[in-house]
């Protein structure tokens, strides 16, 4: 393996190439480095690059496995979302409010990361607090999609997804609260999986909306993804919604055949509103699945249709919330000049925040208001209820769900941005997965107009072990997931 | 426009956000947009239905109560915009 080559293999390939000592840690990391250099200027992926301190730990990994300590994830490069607290590295959130924020300290998942030897090479650009489909909420501008650089990579992970896909890192973190680990994944060809809620801890993960919110990854493979979650995932005792439940070998069981998995397809999810092409690549992958031993099965979920406007009260009430941190004393943009403590608030809050963030802030105010809480917010909640039920429901009779990921390949940058409801429906199939606190997993599938498609799979609670072997046994039988963007092999 | 102007003025003010003149009429269109669309929910059938209070029901955690952080003031006041002697400093409050 030659060190020119190094940024086309995924993470599973380049762990035993490290063992090996076909190369160390050091080349590969200034292998990629170069790959930043030579392709994040029409990209705009990144918002910090870590040149430094990634080599440095590179220098660390390869006298670690001299020594033969090595982790897991030992001299494995990767990038963390923006949104992630790195101790002593700029955590923006894709915001002018934290464009100057050090971390006073590291993410559980960032921590965990590093501790199995896993290497960061810099922080990705997002939509503005993660809020947005597109990327286009930034702060720090649009991250282009390498499969065409007019489009969008999706949102709001998108730094993280055009990284992985244009092979300039083999891994990257990202977040879900409505999507945004599945939606980017799918948009730029690349493998996304967000976990059940509670799965990974969100400790030094900035808040959105914390009933949705779940940590994840965005890789080359299922078997990559599959790594990973095994250190990512697991208890936390410093986040307060972690859930203590045991953590399986998730790369055991990927080897297991499909034969007599039970997958469920949703009639509604091939309505009219899902293109045609899209449509195709889906069915196509649906019968990979059935050639493997699986069977299809029709199920229903009638409350389905409301997933949206329900997630649309859910979250911006939850943001608005969590925003309120944003006072401009103690961390964040202030404004110049206050002319009393007001006056200060509202401006730090006006001039840190964008556009999609202020709405959404508006919207939770609004909907959690005097005379209007019952109607939205507690109506939300038990919409959110029923669609639950439906999910319940479903998983008494399957064991995976199984559909589009996103309703049309990747749009063009500034299609979507005069309408917010437009772009909220981006997430249509997605936001089930996050209401519900359910695991899904995007994959790539197949193309539409010569832009990747993904399939997307839904389990149950705790459902990480099955999603992964069904995505990897059908990345066993497909090369869909190698396919690379023209002008980044 | 099923907002106001006004309205939208109120709850910024709830927010403590400042809209500012420039940004007033789209803003005004767009949550409109966004309160209608998600208006839909008044159709759904929730008689009888609790509402959701966690995905995965799941009691929130509690712990002793013993302190367990330790003092990090001045780390933590290196991302303050101002401090003076440990304090965070702000606009006179207090005639």
């Amino acid at each position: 393996m030659s060190s020119n080559d190094l940024h086309t293999q995924g993470l599973t390939q380049l762990a035993r190439g490290l063992e090996n000592g076909g190369f160390t840690a050091v080349e590969l990391v200034t292998a990629l480095l170069d790959r930043v250099e030579a392709h994040d200027t029409e990209l705009n992926a990144f918002i910090t690059v870590t040149a430094d301190t990634a080599l440095q730990a590179a220098e660390r990994a390869d006298a670690e496995r001299n020594k033969g300590e090595t982790g897991v994830l030992n001299g494995l490069p990767l990038v963390h979302k923006d949104i992630f607290c790195t101790r002593g590295v700029l955590t923006t959130c894709g915001s002018r409010m934290l464009e100057n924020f050090v971390s006073p300290y590291d993410a559980t998942v960032v921590e965990r990361l590093a501790g199995a030897g896993a290497v960061m090479l810099g922080k990705t650009n997002m939509d503005e607090f993660a809020m947005g489909s597109s990327n286009e909420t930034s702060y720090f501008g649009p991250v282009k999609n390498p499969w065409d650089l007019t489009c969008s990579p999706g949102g709001s992970s998108g730094g993280s997804a055009a990284s992985v896909a244009a092979r300039i890192a083999p891994a990257a973190t990202g977040t879900d609260t409505g999507g945004s680990i599945r939606q980017p994944a799918a948009l730029t060809g690349t493998t996304g999986l967000k976990p059940t809620y509670g799965r990974v801890s969100r400790y030094g993960m900035i808040a959105f909306a914390s009933s949705l919110d779940q940590a994840g990854v965005i890789t080359r493979s299922a078997e990559d993804a599959a790594l990973l979650l095994g250190v990512m995932a697991g208890f936390d005792v410093r986040d307060s919604t972690s859930i203590d439940h045991p953590v399986p070998d998730y790369l055991a069981g990927l080897g297991e055949s499909l034969q007599g998995l039970r997958v469920g397809i949703v009639r509604q999810h091939f309505d009219a509103g899902l293109d045609a092409a899209t449509g195709n690549a889906v069915r196509d992958a649906l019968a990979v699945l059935e050639a493997q031993g699986a069977s299809l099965t029709e199920v229903d979920l009638p409350n389905l249709d409301l997933s949206v406007p329900t997630y649309y009260v859910v979250a911006p009430a939850e943001c608005s919330s969590n925003l309120s941190r944003f006072d401009g004393i103690r961390f964040g943009h202030r404004a110049g000049n206050p002319e009393d403590l007001l006056d200060m608030y509202c401006r730090s809050r006006g001039e840190g925040f964008g556009a999609e963030v202020k709405r959404r802030i508006l919207t939770g105010t609004y909907v959690l208001s005097a005379g209007y809480y019952d109607a939205y917010y507690l109506k939300a909640q038990q919409v959110r209820q029923l669609i639950a039920d439906d999910f319940r429901e479903a998983f008494a009779d399957v064991d995976v769900i199984a559909g589009p990921t996103a309703p049309a390949p990747a749009f063009r940058l500034g299609d979507k941005t005069d309408d917010p409801i437009t772009m909220y429906l981006n997430d249509i199939y997605t936001i089930g997965a996050n209401l519900a606190g359910l695991p899904g997993i995007s994959i790539p599938c197949g193309f539409a107009s010569e832009l990747p498609v993904g399939l997307h799979l839904v389990g149950p609670h705790f459902g990480e072990e099955q999603l992964l072997r069904t995505a990897h046994q059908y990345q066993l039988q497909t090369d869909w997931h190698t396919r690379c963007p023209e002008g980044y092999a | 426009m099923s907002l106001e102007k006004d309205q939208v003025q109120h709850i910024a003010m709830l927010a403590r956000l400042r809209v500012g003149d420039d940004e007033i009429a789209d803003t005004v269109d767009k949550l409109s947009r966004i309160v209608d669309f998600v208006d839909q929910l008044s159709q759904a059938d929730t008689t009888d239905v609790v509402p959701m209070a966690h995905p995965l029901d799941a009691a929130q955690r509690l712990r002793p109560d013993v302190v367990t952080e330790t003092d990090e003031r001045d780390e933590f006041q290196e991302n303050a915009p101002a401090v003076s002697d440990g304090f965070y400093l702000v606009p006179k409050v207090i005639e």
